[in-house]
């Protein structure tokens, strides 16, 4: 899956978070919220538009308040040590944050500044960092002129500035086209190898499978289900298959009898059927079996379990159906931007 | 290390000289306040005035002198209450969460942007004053290199407490505004009392007794006091009336600047506790 499978720097946790409440007056955005980040390694949020990501992470990076719950980053307290989380994190947010006015350079420079860093140190870090992200020919530069790519590279590199412990990212790809995506996301796994733990929240669920190491699912302001992303896949069985049949219900009576089948789940003109064992093997069988029952078979489709499956899995429903869903957090926070 | 107003100044600064066409506008606009309504109206009160009698021993100022005072007043106050928009395009465009999630305390972004605010008060008034001179305005007449040190020095603690106050304000304007209009509209607002009811442009000896009152309390009516004293003299007469100025006097409208500076810093300081930026 060209994934980099390593070991964590260390078995300690540099993000605790436990019972996290937060309200936006009477809207309940995060619900009683508990996980853990281990030191070194990528873990993502991944849940549809107003499911409470981002009210977590401007929890985490001390711009909201703890109304409920403890939460500590780093090794501090949010409630009681802000100012230590603050110096310890780096951030790259959801929508651009970039002055159009200032160039490249100067982006970085009011960042270290604002970090107190010395001048040598922030020198050096400038220019390690523009190569990093490759924008060297745009050091001087305003960024009103930068690409959106460039300017995503230029906040990460901002984001890294300080050599923080944990490196925050809002959503990292949103709006950017494919191959920019890939980009980003080969430099965040470069971050992450140099040691930099990294908390992201998407609501792509091909980014949360290729990026992280650990996959929180969070709907409606919860965690649903967390672990590496081939746990979840595994948790819906080895292969999933999908048919149209002449009589879909029939067809269900049927397969729920089999061993192999660990569970069918109705779609709008089909079933998926999750097998646990190899559905190569299974397929020839199913279809005879139907075919005996009397039940003709329209369509088939084989595939292993994809993210998509997982979140449809747990949720009950498709990620991409949840943005418009009436009252959300999403339609009532909408208005502050 | 406790500088981080000075990257906040550094920032707002690197902007201002950036823009070529904004600097330059800053810098002429007050010059052309000086060259139009001041030549224009100098040339009317000049002539009523020569019909009044002279204040025996006392020295006699064109009107044109008598404004300058009033527009480098005038330009601070509108530059500063100005000043703190940039909070505002900071805050709806998301760039102040940079700021506001980085260990800076929230107070020094108001002083990084007071003192920014001042600087900028500060070359307006210098050309302001170069330019009036060269227009005829009689600022430092007779006065010795030292004393014109000593003046310019008294002006610009005047102008810099005074624009401190006002960008304070304009900080707490902008940062508990939602938009770049509304804060324009009440901004408007506020300069209308400000400048009207001080003696920018005219005398106020002649004002209704509750004008008179909101004159005294008035802030710009002190900074103007105070530049015209370093500026002309502590006894001049001008559009057919004497001014003295005592030090006492002048010393209580100083203090007046401060205090006015002092509680605008309070409550910017209080409107920036209260601001959450997601």
């Amino acid at each position: 899956m060209g994934k980099c499978r390593r070991a964590p720097l260390l078995e300690d946790n540099i993000i605790e978070v436990n019972n996290l409440e937060y309200f936006f007056g009477e809207v309940k955005a995060v619900d009683n919220i508990s996980f853990t980040v281990r030191e070194g390694e990528i873990f993502s949020f991944l849940g549809p538009n107003g499911a409470g990501k981002s009210t977590v992470i401007n929890v985490l990076t001390t711009l909201l308040p703890v109304q409920k719950g403890r939460a500590r980053v780093a090794g501090f307290d949010l409630k009681t040590e802000p100012e230590k989380v603050r110096e310890s994190i780096g951030i790259v947010f959801q929508e651009l944050t970039l002055d159009r006015d200032m160039t490249v350079r100067e982006i970085l420079e009011y960042h270290g500044r604002l970090y107190s860093m010395p001048k040598a140190a922030r020198q050096e870090r400038i220019e390690e960092l523009i190569k990093l992200v490759e924008l060297e020919g745009k050091r001087d530069t305003l960024t009103r002129h930068l690409s959106g790519g460039m300017k995503r590279r230029l906040e990460i590199a901002r984001g890294l500035m300080t050599r923080p412990k944990v490196l925050f990212m809002d959503e990292p790809t949103i709006g950017l086209d494919p191959q920019t995506r890939i980009r980003i996301w080969e430099y965040v796994k470069d971050i992450n190898q140099q040691g930099t733990t990294i908390f992201l929240t998407t609501h792509y669920m091909d980014e949360a499978d290729q990026l992280s190491d650990r996959i929180s699912i969070i709907d409606h302001g919860k965690i649903i289900v967390t672990g590496k992303s081939w746990e979840l896949k595994n948790a819906l069985g080895e292969d999933l298959i999908y048919l149209e049949t002449s009589d879909n219900r029939e067809a269900t009576e049927s397969l729920r009898q089999l061993d192999s089948v660990k569970g069918i789940r109705d779609k709008a003109k089909g079933i998926v059927v999750m097998v646990n064992t190899d559905g190569t093997y299974l397929l020839p069988e199913i279809i005879d079996r139907l075919r005996s029952g009397g039940i003709r078979v329209r369509a088939v489709n084989l595939k292993k379990p994809s993210m998509d499956d997982v979140f449809v899995h747990y949720t009950g429903r498709e990620l991409r159906d949840s943005g418009a869903e009436k009252g959300s957090v999403a339609i009532v926070r909408a208005g502050r931007r | 290390m406790r500088t981080g107003f000075l990257t906040i100044y550094w920032r707002d600064m690197l902007r201002f000289v950036r823009f070529r066409t904004l600097l330059f506008a800053s810098l002429v606009q007050p010059a052309l306040w000086l060259a139009f309504f001041g030549i224009a109206m100098s040339n009317n009160f000049d002539r009523v005035t020569a019909t009044l009698p002279a204040f025996p021993g006392v020295r006699s100022v064109n009107y044109l002198t008598f404004i300058g005072a009033g527009v480098i007043a005038m330009t601070t106050l509108f530059t500063s209450l100005f000043g703190g928009t940039v909070l505002l395009f900071d805050k709806n465009w998301g760039l102040m969460r940079e700021t506001l999630s980085s260990p800076i305390p929230r107070i020094h972004v108001i002083i990084g942007i007071g003192l920014s605010g001042m600087t900028k008060s500060f070359i307006q008034a210098s050309v302001i004053m170069v330019f009036g001179l060269l227009l005829g305005v009689q600022f430092f007449e007779g006065y010795t290199a030292v004393q014109i040190l000593y003046s310019l020095a008294g002006i610009m603690v005047f102008v810099g407490t005074f624009s401190l106050g006002f960008l304070f304000l304009s900080a707490a304007i902008a940062i508990t505004m939602e938009s770049p209009e509304g804060m324009q509209a009440v901004i408007t607002l506020l300069t209308m009392p400000f400048f009207f009811t001080s003696n920018a442009l005219y005398p106020v000896d002649s004002f209704p007794p509750v004008l008179r009152v909101l004159s005294t309390i008035n802030p710009l009516t002190h900074l103007v006091s105070g530049i015209r004293y370093f500026a002309i003299g502590s006894d001049f007469s001008a559009i057919g009336i004497r001014y003295t100025y005592t030090p006492g006097e002048i010393f209580i409208s100083y203090l007046a600047l401060l205090a006015f500076a002092g509680i605008m810093f309070l409550i910017a300081r209080w409107r920036f506790s209260k601001v959450t930026v997601t």
